[in-house]
């Protein structure tokens, strides 16, 4: 599998401009591997808000900081790493927006859509270099073949 | 976003086109509400029928639209969701605070 892995990084700065830059760079690595259009939607979704999570959480939207953006591309799966210059987060530790006292609240859904729509997603320290934010989406060989 | 507001009766049917996200699209939708309730226009339907992209910041712009509007008295429903914007407000649980509605003619004759 990993001869025909595909992967691809930006970098991109702290302002919100550069949200639609991460779906344009993520729809430009994903393309050419076929996936059904209910998962790009979803992956999209999960680039934006963990770019936007990044840029106001994570850099604070101070420009001279960073979020760098990668994505990989395999027959089985496609990987995203959204990492930022911040200090981090405990995603544990961000409320349930599904609770009744949370449910009427206007923030605090991203984490949860990204949880809702990848396989499976982490965030964890990097030494001296903020934060990192993995999701990963595995791919069945039927969504390949369908939108063939 | 493009936003487009019409009357039926003392309804405001509130037709949105394009994305509800992060900056001018939530703008936009606020301000729409804002002004419709300051002018004592409390009964008030968003048409999502054209809706291509919502984010966890326009359904916070959703909910805050709703809020402000059942604070002031008055009543914020829904209509023609796609599907999806119905898969994001089913996860969410939304669903079980919205009215929402597939049909104008019904949803405008529900309003009190």
């Amino acid at each position: 599998m990993k001869g025909t892995e595909k992967k691809a990084s930006v970098k991109l700065r702290s302002n919100f401009d550069s949200v639609e830059l991460a779906e344009r760079f993520f729809h430009s690595v994903i393309d050419q591997s076929r996936i059904q259009d209910s998962d790009s939607h979803r992956m999209e979704m999960a680039v934006r808000e963990s770019v936007i999570n990044a840029i106001q959480h994570g850099n604070g939207c101070d420009e001279s900081k960073q979020v760098e953006l990668s994505i990989s591309v395999t027959p089985a799966k496609i990987t995203i790493w959204v990492r930022d210059e911040g200090h981090g987060f405990d995603a544990g530790s961000v409320p349930n927006p599904l609770e009744e006292n949370n449910l009427l609240k206007t923030s605090g859904r991203g984490i949860f859509i990204i949880r809702s729509f990848m396989d499976e997603f982490s965030v964890r320290r990097v030494p001296n270099n903020g934060s990192e934010v993995v999701m990963v989406k595995r791919l069945s060989s039927n969504s390949n073949s369908n939108s063939r | 976003m493009q936003l487009k507001t019409r009357k039926i009766g003392e309804v405001n049917v509130v037709d949105i086109n394009g994305k509800i996200t992060l900056g001018e699209g939530n703008i936009i939708l606020r301000d729409t509400i804002r002004n419709l309730l300051s002018r004592g226009e409390k009964k008030i339907l968003l048409n999502l029928g054209d809706v291509t992209y919502i984010d966890s910041s326009g359904i916070g712009e959703l909910v805050s639209s709703f809020t402000t509007t059942t604070n002031q008295g008055g009543q914020l429903k829904l209509l023609n969701l796609t599907k999806k914007v119905q898969d994001l407000l089913q996860i969410t649980k939304l669903l079980t605070v919205f009215e929402v509605f597939t049909n104008e003619g019904q949803a405008v004759s529900s309003f009190k």
